[in-house]
């Protein structure tokens, strides 16, 4: 984790009319990198003049802040895939979607299977300079899914590394997977776990298993290969006494199983995406274009009923976190025949408005709770959370990552004005309501009036 | 017509009668010493086949030679992904040699579908991954028709992997879009999934009892089960397979002697299909041979004569 500490003297910045998580309304002062001032009496304090010198002061009347946005998985494609995405343009991507901080999956070429590995994320993020980068490790020495990668090296890397996955590929082995649970709990570490069971939905498994895929004569994701993964993985966490999450939750029966488990006092946490709440399976069939690889992601969307329970699930606890799965692909590995095209969809940009559209303007969810799945707790399943860490409250005090969206910002999205490297946007031509006008990481703008700060610009 | 053949569902009744009216022309042409029309001549047909296919390939290809197109045969095993290109700039490498119709077979479902959004060459789909087989459908009706007259009102049961058949999904449309009454028959674990909410929407039956369902039929076609199913764990074993849904001696007895029984080939004799009801006088294997030949001629002479009126 990143020292909570700006690297160079920043500007001071006065956030005028903010609605404080849509409630009250007040000005925010960050000095330093932390919120020095709240206050409540809005507009007093900048005619007062009680602003430090050159401050700069960003008008947020009508605007709603809420702590930086916090992504447990996030495919940054670096190294290896630079074509598709850079530590740099996926970073970019976060900033612009509100997010301060972002876990980046360990599929990458090579693997980050080692602490250098793990390090070297940590640095590019760095480099990068607009949100924190926090390396995910593997589960499994090249994601092979049977020896333990150096889970405890890489957690004394300068990465410190606290979340471990073989995301892309499920931990099958039950006995891999009890002893990668049991062995993080030294340090406090935890598996986020791709559940599939591959005998149950192989590599070639692209549309949810149901009467659309068996019309349109696609291999099967049935959701039972994911249920019968979260099952075994919350029966194993309350044996090993040791914490496990979900990753992409996408189906009513993986709800069922969560809500069961988190009865029971297990320790178990999940998430869900942005696309598995809003898009349905009904996108691929003939009549709303056909087999379009866009819309091609693992796990696959699921029908209308699994969305439902999944809004329902996030609205009540039982899924703790919205996670964007982000996952650019270069336009070549998404032009072929639906079953060889590449899993994956971008989703760093859009997550909040789609999350505003499904949870926020249906009346399901406050900015309070957008906050707590959003930023609060993903920070603390991550282990980057805490007064002096990501998702905390906007307090005197707390480390200034904070964002100002417009709940009125209802916008055509549009794939090319992404800063992504790519473009595998299924919300291409969608309207979602709210958007993101600013952002900040550590007190430094990243995003104003809608549009990326580039570092030292 | 629809520019393009990638699915039975591009096709109204009328369509198809057109192309059946035109087929019987084809037909008779069959017969001649000089089998030659010159309806495409100048046009160019490229045969593109990504799965191997002995039959539908050479098919298309008479059909286009009868038609005075020139007919060129692309054939490359294995998915363009393993080969690193993808299967967009495959198609537009081949599209800009400058071609009027691309017969593609593709061992991915959908494939057709995607690569006529890309091209503005005529797409005729010569089977997608499990998903359809047009052209092969159309020669089932057309065979089916000049043996039993119309297909309205009459029973066709179709047995077999339905799970992992293209000709299945084509024929089921094209059958219940003529008026036939179909029954499926299969083992559940080769049934497709959701089938039944499928049967009820696009009105067809289902059943696991061959025997039950046999007595009803004016037609039978049988499908080709592959044996490497078995390991998939599909079904125990092929002796148990042909007990439970072979066309075997017995079962032929049961057939009247007028049921056409119909199969796309290859078959498993033995397996599927007993030789003796391969080889039955009522058997239409090789008419749907010969029938493929006049209905891709329709198909080709529909979709390419046709567009410069």
């Amino acid at each position: 984790m990143s020292e909570q500490q700006p690297a160079q003297p920043v500007q001071p910045v006065l956030i005028r009319g903010a609605s404080l998580l849509g409630e009250s309304t007040a000005d925010l002062l960050l000095v330093d990198g932390r919120i020095a001032e709240v206050r409540t009496t809005p507009g007093s304090a900048g005619e007062a003049g009680a602003v430090p010198d050159g401050t700069r002061v960003v008008d947020a009347d009508g605007l709603v802040a809420l702590p930086g946005l916090v992504d447990l998985h996030t495919h940054l494609r670096e190294p290896g895939r630079e074509d598709a995405e850079t530590i740099a343009t996926g970073s970019a991507a976060a900033a612009a979607g509100g997010y301060a901080a972002v876990l980046a999956m360990a599929n990458t070429s090579p693997v980050t299977d080692t602490a250098e590995a793990a390090e070297r994320v940590h640095d590019l993020g760095r480099a990068a300079g607009l949100v924190d980068v926090v390396p995910v490790g593997a589960v499994t020495r090249g994601l092979g899914g049977e020896e333990l990668a150096e889970l405890g090296l890489m957690h004394r890397s300068r990465a410190g590394v606290r979340v471990f996955s073989d995301d892309g590929r499920c931990v099958a082995d039950a006995r891999v997977m009890r002893r990668a649970l049991e062995y993080v709990r030294a340090f406090g570490g935890v598996v986020s776990q791709h559940a599939q069971d591959p005998d149950l939905a192989g590599p070639s498994a692209c549309c949810h298993e149901g009467e659309l895929s068996g019309r349109l004569g696609l291999p099967g994701w049935p959701g039972i290969a994911e249920e019968v993964i979260v099952a075994r993985d919350v029966m194993l966490a309350r044996h090993t006494g040791s914490r496990v999450h979900v990753a992409h939750a996408s189906t009513a029966g993986t709800v069922e199983v969560l809500r069961w488990a988190k009865a029971q006092g297990i320790a178990v946490t999940a998430e869900v995406t942005p696309h598995h709440l809003l898009l349905t399976t009904d996108l691929l069939a003939t009549e709303s274009g056909g087999y379009d690889p866009t819309y091609k992601v693992n796990p696959p969307l699921r029908p209308a009923e699994d969305v439902e329970a999944l809004r329902d699930a996030l609205a009540d606890g039982t899924i703790d976190a919205v996670a964007t799965d982000h996952a650019p692909h270069a336009r070549h590995d998404k032009e072929h025949a639906f079953v060889d095209a590449a899993f994956g969809m971008l989703g760093l940009e859009t997550a909040l408005p789609v999350v505003a559209t499904v949870m926020v303007s249906t009346g399901r969810m406050g900015w309070t709770d957008v906050a707590r799945v959003m930023s609060t707790r993903p920070a603390q399943i991550a282990g980057i959370g805490g007064p002096d860490g990501h998702g905390s409250a906007l307090e005197v005090g707390a480390p200034a990552h904070l964002l100002l969206v417009d709940p009125a910002g209802t916008h055509v999205v549009d794939r090319d004005t992404s800063v992504s490297r790519s473009r595998n946007n299924p919300w291409h031509g969608r309207t979602l309501d709210a958007s993101v006008r600013a952002t900040f990481h550590l007190g430094v703008p990243t995003v104003l009036d809608g549009a990326l700060v580039r570092p030292g610009s | 017509m629809k520019r393009h053949l990638l699915s039975i569902d591009d096709l109204t009744p009328d369509d198809i009668a057109m192309l059946f009216a035109t087929a019987a022309e084809m037909h008779d042409v069959q017969h001649r010493q000089v089998k030659k029309l010159p309806a495409l001549r100048g046009r160019t047909v490229i045969n593109l086949f990504f799965e191997d296919s002995t039959r539908t390939r050479s098919s298309f290809e008479i059909a286009g030679k009868w038609l005075s197109a020139d007919t060129i045969n692309i054939t490359g095993k294995g998915s363009s992904a393993s080969k690193g290109e993808s299967l967009r700039d495959t198609v537009l490498t081949i599209a800009a040699m400058g071609v009027d119709a691309l017969v593609m077979r593709h061992g991915a479902s959908g494939a057709a579908h995607q690569v006529s959004q890309w091209v503005d060459a005529a797409v005729v789909n010569a089977g997608d991954g499990t998903h359809e087989h047009p052209s092969q459908a159309l020669l089932d009706a057309y065979t089916l028709q000049r043996r039993l007259g119309s297909l309205e009102g009459r029973h066709v049961v179709l047995v077999g992997d339905l799970t992992h058949s293209r000709v299945f999904r084509s024929n089921v449309a094209c059958l219940t879009l003529l008026g036939a009454e179909v029954t499926v028959v299969a083992p559940p674990t080769l049934m497709p999934s959701g089938v039944a909410g499928w049967a009820a929407a696009a009105g067809f039956a289902t059943s696991y009892d061959l025997d039950e369902v046999l007595p009803r039929a004016d037609a039978v076609m049988m499908l080709r089960v592959q044996r490497e199913r078995m390991s998939g764990g599909f079904f125990p074993s092929a002796r148990e397979y042909t007990i439970g849904y072979g066309l075997t001696r017995e079962r032929l007895a049961v057939l009247g002697p007028d049921v056409p029984i119909c199969h796309p080939g290859p078959m498993n004799r033995g397996l599927e299909i007993a030789a003796d009801a391969a080889d039955a006088a009522q058997s239409a294997v090789l008419e749907q041979v010969s029938a493929g030949v006049a209905v891709r001629m329709s198909i080709l002479y529909h979709l390419l004569a046709g567009d410069e009126s």
